[in-house]
């Protein structure tokens, strides 16, 4: 199965990065969930609680303060100003 | 004892307890060097990430943006000088300040009035001592910058860009900041960060696949442009601090280098002083001797 190639940075160091089955975030225009195989995507982040599956493990979660996030061929850049990761 | 040895004995005393500060200071930027590489290098996946979609964005030609737009008399520039706070760093904040130098004149050339943002307590004092203008300053932590400072500088910039050129407003904006290329190698740089160079087409293009925007281009446009300029600042920032405690290091270790050798200059005036005042005390001593002796 494909798998994305998630990258989560803030404005001052990277945050988490790895594959992913899944990827939800609240876009300013309502949740949003990328799976593999998304049509490239460039889109404006809320405030709010990203979470990512990896492959293997937990879910991420992480608290992100604003950014953006842009999808292409299965790689998804998660621009935040300031994100968190959360515990859980 | 003659008053020579104690002079030099002042001045060795005075001079290996400067030596100290200056070992001192070598090692505390040597030390704040690495942390400061660390930083910026942890900084730049954001910066990689919002280049790429600023270009990502901007390299689709439907999209016209205030930011991106160029005007067609550009007749006011804005340059963002970045300089130390602190000095003992040798020629750092005078090379970048003669770098801004030479592209204000430049500018002038041209028939733009330059405005001059300033960053650093050195570029206020050369700005200050000179009386001439400039439009803000911000001073305070120039060797470990934060991103709060450098959102507000891209914001009060941005700002001054987006007025139109009759209330104040800029047409471009420049960037002088110190680019740090190795430990021992760094080059006063001018960007121009706005309006943004955007590559139109060429092979360029083909490494971006068509996006589709949310909400809309130029919303996402409006969000990122901002932010771009504010992590091109913040890397410049950062990469000044680094060179900022580079140039420090050396000037230091210069220092500390000069210092030991005048230590070693006057240790041999001193040695002279004595072994002259020996040399006088035992011919005193000994015509002394002679002249009881023979009277």
């Amino acid at each position: 199965m494909a798998e994305l190639d998630v990258e989560v940075v803030a404005s001052d160091h990277a945050v988490w990065s790895g594959a992913a089955k899944a990827v939800r975030g609240r876009t300013i225009e309502g949740d949003m969930g990328i799976l593999p195989g998304h049509t490239p995507v460039l889109s404006l982040l809320s405030e709010g609680e990203l979470v990512i599956e990896p492959v293997q493990g937990a879910p991420v979660k992480a608290q992100v303060n604003g950014g953006f996030f842009s999808v292409d061929s299965d790689r998804v850049t998660i621009v935040a100003d300031d994100a968190q990761l959360s515990e859980g | 004892m003659g008053a020579q040895i104690r002079v030099y004995r002042q001045k060795i005393a005075s001079t290996s307890s400067m030596k100290k500060i200056f070992k001192a200071m070598e090692l505390i930027a040597t030390s704040r060097i690495g942390k400061a590489r660390d930083r910026a290098q942890a900084a730049s996946p954001y910066a990689n990430a919002i280049t790429r979609a600023v270009s990502a964005v901007a390299s689709q030609d439907d999209i016209d943006h205030v930011l991106t737009q160029k005007v067609e008399n550009p007749t006011r520039a804005a340059v963002l000088v970045m300089t130390s706070d602190r000095g003992l760093a040798g020629a750092y904040s005078t090379n970048a300040l003669k770098r801004a130098e030479s592209l204000t004149a430049l500018l002038r050339e041209e028939g733009k009035e330059v405005v001059p943002y300033l960053y650093g307590r050195k570029a206020q004092a050369f700005y200050d001592f000179r009386e001439r203008e400039y439009a803000a300053v911000w001073t305070g932590n120039t060797d470990s910058p934060d991103v709060e400072r450098a959102r507000e500088i891209g914001r009060t910039l941005v700002d001054r860009f987006l007025q139109p050129t009759e209330e104040g407003g800029v047409d471009e904006l420049y960037l002088v900041y110190t680019e740090f290329q190795s430990m021992v190698k760094q080059e006063p740089v001018a960007h121009r960060m706005l309006p943004l160079a955007v590559k139109q087409g060429g092979e360029d293009a083909e490494a971006h696949p068509l996006y589709e925007f949310e909400p809309s281009a130029e919303e996402v446009l409006d969000a990122l442009l901002p932010r771009y300029i504010e992590s091109r600042i913040f890397s410049a920032m950062l990469e000044a601090s680094a060179s900022e405690l580079a140039a420090r290091q050396r000037a230091m270790k210069s220092a500390a280098d000069n210092a030991d050798e005048l230590i070693r200059k006057y240790t041999l005036l001193r040695n002279n002083a004595r072994q002259a005042e020996i040399t006088q005390e035992l011919s005193e001593l000994i015509a002394g001797a002679d002249s009881l002796a023979s009277s």
